[in-house]
This record gives C-alpha cells, sequence and structure tokens, in this order.
C-alpha cells in the first residue's frame, strides 16, 4: 500500500485513486508513473515485424539469383536445394495439391497464404542456430529464392517493398477464422448420454502395435 | 535439472516390477523390490544414524527414489532437441499443481537464458506513450495470482489417427497447471495508453526464434497476465524467465515467453505461428485459423500405461481435467469404453481455466476393463469421442485433439492405449 501510495504521490489524482486501491479494486484507472519513455531509435533495434499489408518491411532488395547462392549456403543443410527438406527439418518447397489428401505436405507454395509469414518468420528466426544475421538485401533474395522454388515468381524476379504487392501466395484463400461453435455446436449437451449410450465397445487398435513409445533410458530428458 | 542414471528405479523397471509384482504382491503382502531390515520389527537405518542438516539442500530436490519422476521427450518427433517437446510425467503426479521442475517444454529455439538486470520490455505501436519496462518496473505493479492451465494445441496430435504412443505421459503431457504472480497486461496498456482503432496485440519472445503471435485486444484487457512467477518461485528458464506472457484458456504457443516486446496494432500479423503452424487443417484441405480456445478435455493419469494397476479390490481412478471455456464443471468416467458412465469425484479447488483434479472409486475384480473419462465444463461442452471429433475434423488438423481417450486395463494390471469403436 505505502508502495502504491508513492507512486501515486507523484500523480495528481491522490484524492481519486486511493479509495479504490483501499477498497481492494484491481485496476487503478490513473497511469503509475512506471517505465521509460522508448525512443523510435531504441524501438528501431527490435521492430522487426512484418504484416501482410507489407507494413515493417525494410528497405532493401534481393533477386532470386542472389537468393540461390544464400540459400545454398546457409540454408540447404537443412532445408534440402529444392526445398525438399533434409531429414524431418521443414520442407519449404512442393506439396502443391496435397492439402485434401491423407498426406498433406504444407510448404511456402501449398500452404502459407502470406508472403509476409515467410519474410517475418526468416528475418527474425532464420538461419537456424543464426538468426537476425542476414542484411536486409539478403532476407530478401533468400525470400525471392524460396518463392521462386516454389513457381510462385519467375527467376528473374526482384523482391523488395516494390515488388512486395506482386506476389501472389497460391494458397491464400485456404483459411478461415475458428467457426466451433457453430460447427461443433453439437458438442455442447446438458444431458449427456449415461447409460447404454453405445453398442458394447471393442478395441480396433493398439498402441503396442503401433511400437513408437520411447523406451524409457532412450526417452528421459537430458 | 536431475539426470537419470542407472541407480532406482525406472518407470519402465517399475513398471515390469508392477505387472508381474500383482500376484507376488497379493500372496507376500509386501512390494517386490524392499528390504526387510528396515522394516518392523526392526529398527531402520534412517532411524539409527543422523541425516543430513540443514543447508545441505539449499535448493532441495526430491527423494532420490523419485527418479522416474522426469520429463521424458519422443526424439523421433522432431529433428533437433533446440526446437521440439519435453512431456509432464502426468501419470506420476496428483493434485492441480504441477511442480516447476516438470512442467513440459516446448521450445522453438531452445532456452533463452536472460540475464534480469539486462531485460527489457518494449510497449509500442499504436499507443500514446511507447513504453520500456525492466524486471523491477513490472514488479512494482499491482499483481495478482492466478492459477491456470497451459496446454499446447498439439497435445495428443499424435493420437488423430489412432493409438500410438503408450502412456498419457506423451499422449497427454503438453499441459501443466501452475499459479502464476504476475501484472494483468491491461494495467500495462493503460500505462502506454492504447490509441483508438487499436484491435490486435503481437507478442513476441527475446528467444532465438523471437516467437511471435497475435492476439485480439479484448483478450488482452480480459484476463491476460505478464507473469513473472510460477508456484511462488520466478519462472524456470524452461518457462519464459524472467517473464512471459499469461493467455488463460488459450492454446500454450500464444502464451510468449521470455516476452521482450508487445506492439499494438490494427489487424491481426498472420505470423508464421498462426498460419503455417497453429492451423487446423480440415478433410476438404480449407484450414481454420485463430483457434485460440483449447476445449475441455480429461485424462486419467493412473491407472495408464505408466503407472499400472498393481493389486486387486479397492481401487482409486485419478484423473486431470481443463476447459479453456471456463471452469470444469463436472467428469464422467466409463469403464466400459463409453457404454456406461458415472460421474466422478472433484476433489480440490475449482478454478476457472485451471486444471481439476478427479477421483472415482471401485472394486476391482480383475476383469479387463476399458477406461475413459469425459469432462463438461461449465458452458456445457461435453469433451467428445474421437470418433465424433474425426466425423468433423477429419485426422489432419494436428492440433486440438481433446477427444476422449481410452486405456485399455488387462488382467494382470498392464494398461494399454487402446483405440475402441
Amino acid at each position: 500500500m505505502s508502495r502504491w501510495g508513492k507512486a501515486l504521490l507523484a500523480l495528481a489524482c491522490i484524492a481519486l485513486a486511493a479509495p479504490a486501491f483501499a477498497q481492494g479494486k484491481d485496476a487503478p484507472n490513473k497511469t503509475l508513473g512506471i517505465g521509460q519513455a522508448a525512443s523510435a531509435a531504441v524501438i528501431a533495434g527490435w521492430d522487426i515485424d512484418v504484416r501482410p499489408d507489407g507494413q515493417g518491411a525494410p528497405p532493401g532488395t534481393g533477386s532470386v539469383k542472389a537468393g540461390e547462392e544464400i540459400y545454398m549456403t546457409r540454408c540447404a543443410a537443412c532445408h534440402g536445394e529444392f526445398g525438399e527438406s533434409a531429414g524431418r527439418w521443414p520442407q519449404l518447397a512442393q506439396g502443391k495439391g496435397t492439402l485434401g489428401s491423407h498426406d498433406p505436405v504444407k510448404t511456402v507454395g501449398s500452404y502459407f497464404a502470406h508472403l509476409s509469414s515467410v519474410f517475418d518468420y526468416t528475418r527474425r528466426a532464420m538461419p537456424f542456430g543464426d538468426a537476425q544475421s542476414l542484411t536486409n538485401d539478403e532476407l530478401y533474395a533468400v525470400v525471392a529464392y524460396v518463392l521462386n522454388l516454389n513457381d510462385i515468381v519467375d527467376q528473374n524476379f526482384v523482391l523488395s517493398k516494390e515488388t512486395w504487392s506482386q506476389v501472389k501466395m497460391p494458397n491464400a484463400g485456404g483459411f478461415y477464422d475458428d467457426d466451433r461453435e457453430k460447427t461443433e455446436k453439437a458438442f455442447w449437451n446438458r444431458k449427456p448420454c449415461m447409460a447404454n449410450c453405445a453398442p458394447p465397445a471393442k478395441i480396433i487398435g493398439h498402441a503396442r502395435a503401433v511400437d513408437v513409445t520411447p523406451d524409457d533410458k532412450g526417452a528421459a530428458a537430458q | 535439472m536431475r539426470k537419470p542414471t542407472d541407480e532406482g528405479p525406472t518407470s519402465r523397471r517399475r513398471f515390469l516390477a508392477g505387472a508381474a509384482g500383482l500376484a507376488a504382491a497379493s500372496a507376500s503382502g509386501r512390494a517386490a523390490a524392499d528390504n526387510p531390515k528396515n522394516q518392523p520389527p526392526n529398527i531402520a537405518d534412517w532411524t539409527r544414524s543422523l541425516g543430513d542438516g540443514v543447508g545441505v539442500r539449499a535448493y532441495g530436490n526430491p527423494s532420490k527414489y523419485e527418479k522416474s519422476v522426469i520429463r521424458r521427450t519422443v526424439p523421433w518427433l522432431t529433428a533437433t532437441p533446440e526446437s521440439s517437446v519435453s512431456f509432464t510425467p502426468l501419470h506420476e503426479l496428483d493434485g492441480i499443481i504441477t511442480p516447476n521442475g516438470l512442467c513440459f517444454e516446448r521450445h522453438h529455439s531452445g532456452i533463452a537464458e536472460i540475464d534480469p538486470a539486462d531485460y527489457r520490455l518494449m510497449l509500442h505501436g499504436m499507443v500514446d506513450k511507447p513504453l520500456i519496462f525492466t524486471l523491477d518496473d513490472l514488479k512494482r505493479f499491482p499483481r495478482v495470482n492466478k492459477v491456470y492451465f497451459l496446454e499446447c494445441a498439439a497435445n495428443s496430435g499424435m493420437e488423430w489417427r489412432g493409438a500410438q504412443l503408450n502412456g498419457c505421459q506423451y499422449t497427454h503431457g503438453m499441459v501443466h497447471c501452475v499459479q502464476y504472480t504476475g501484472v494483468p497486461l491491461k494495467l500495462l496498456l493503460a500505462e502506454a495508453g492504447v490509441k483508438s482503432g487499436a484491435s490486435w496485440i503481437m507478442a513476441e519472445g527475446g528467444d532465438a526464434a523471437a516467437m511471435n503471435r497475435s492476439l485480439p485486444i479484448s483478450k488482452a484487457l480480459d484476463d491476460c497476465l505478464v507473469a513473472y512467477r510460477m508456484n511462488g518461485e520466478m519462472l524456470r528458464p524452461e518457462n519464459g524467465y524472467p517473464a512471459r506472457l499469461v493467455v488463460p484458456g488459450w492454446e500454450g504457443n500464444i502464451w510468449i515467453k521470455w516476452l521482450r516486446r508487445l506492439k499494438v496494432g490494427d489487424a491481426p500479423w498472420f505470423t508464421r505461428e498462426e498460419t503455417s503452424k497453429y492451423t487446423d487443417l480440415l478433410e476438404n484441405g480449407k484450414a481454420r485459423q485463430f483457434t485460440f480456445v483449447m476445449d475441455a478435455k480429461s485424462i486419467i493419469t493412473s491407472p495408464s500405461p505408466q503407472a499400472p494397476q498393481r493389486h486387486k479390490g479397492f481401487t482409486v481412478v485419478s484423473g486431470l481435467a481443463w476447459s479453456g471455456r471456463g471452469k470444469v464443471a463436472r467428469i464422467d468416467v466409463s469403464l466400459d469404453g463409453g457404454r456406461n458412465w458415472k460421474t466422478a469425484r472433484i476433489d480440490g479447488p475449482v478454478y476457472d481455466k485451471a486444471c481439476v483434479r478427479f477421483y472415482y472409486e471401485f472394486d476391482w475384480r480383475g476383469e479387463p476393463l476399458l477406461l475413459q473419462s469425459r469432462a463438461i465444463d461449465d458452458t456445457g461442452y461435453v469433451q467428445p469421442s474421437k470418433a465424433d471429433l474425426r466425423k468433423i475434423r477429419g485426422v489432419n488438423s494436428i492440433y486440438h485433439n481433446n477427444g476422449i481417450q481410452t486405456w485399455h486395463l488387462k488382467p494382470d494390471g498392464e494398461v494399454e492405449n487402446v483405440e475402441v469403436g
């Protein structure tokens, strides 16, 4: 209480706010004067997010050709030379037409709805283990190359803020907002069945038959 | 963190001893691996000699006989441990609170080790006054204590196509429930002053993935916290030390750990984590996005494949239930694979968007059983069967599998993850 009181002394609203605290209300309506003002220069160092409309995209430019070289040295070891993935690392290309199948392959070309999702992610998290090490030009170039691997842009394409809106993602229309409260309305049921709800249950699958559970020694967290 | 060693019983050994010991235990009346010298009428070793004094265990660990109570991984799931998951040993726990060292981990680029002196939280975008907070600043705000569950959207994701992993640690262990201490996010937003027209917030981590997600500002102003403590002590590095976002009832991925930045905007960002990941692909090839809420779910933690039944007679079935839509109102248990149901007994506190503990007590005579539990929350939502869920979702959605789990309890006391139809 005394700490809050001190903080409030800095404000001109003691009379209004103090009784609210005394009553234990949770949210004081007035500011507490905690925190430092963030200057534009300080914000700029961390302000790396990019939205679908290109808001936040940095200055810079990169061609598919320049991107190929960067990709081969910085990305291909995990993602494969053609974006096909090495081992269990994420696949970046191919997979078109598989989303409705029993083996959907989610890639930049088959699944991503927005250029910004690729760009923003690469900018903040890639290369894996050496995050935020690419220059803006390298970033534009390597994203352009991944787009080209997916036949979204041709080999002469140059990605920049100016050409951003020319990129059309194939699965842009593939998503819709959560509709569970409508499409799964049947799961709300005030009187669920308690007796003789179904025919006698039969076992139709066994985890042991699949045999993918780690044995205890191999599975233990290090 | 403790490392597993060859000393002490591992879960597997316990499992084997338990299964083999079922008959022996009932015959001899004692457990398989004990030492009569320490049992009456003899005087036990620990009664004759002094133990460690105070301060020897300056930060205490569990008994050396509890070495099997650890997080476990499924190595084949992911390419690398830095971007992977470890699972809470639900079968070894009771009550509703998960001990800090056992809370499941999900990292995208490893654990960030942040010096609290260098910790900064930036709050900017559509605000009147962009601000930077130190950790001490966050601790100066009015604080609240709230118990919430946190479930990864991919919990049970390996089970969409049928029974796969044999143990509730693996099938359901991407959930934990702790008490958070932190600042209501609305207080931080009030401090900066949200501009009119703002509708979404992007939260970003300071780890090497700089993980980012968008959430509607209505949720931020409702019940979100910036938390710095779990179960009274500072957050563990694995869980976002020194501060993380708490988004009650919503999928774990959005509870950004190592929180470094909050940006206020007027549209979602459609980050990689909310487009290419954490979207739910349906059978028609279209995907649901922004499926934030974790629906009601429950799991019988004992008996279960890693915690086999060791005796006949009076038996306590123990389980955990939670709902992202509110409070758990009721849990029903079935012994016959969902044909007939009995209402279980909830014991312990029932908090909003938190785990509850339930028990069902009965006499087991050694007959094979198909154990199930179903949670019902205070909105009237009833945890669906896997079959009912698949009818709507298909089997490709990876995320949000809250279907009813079946354990096959066999006459020898072993338990297996099975699929019933």
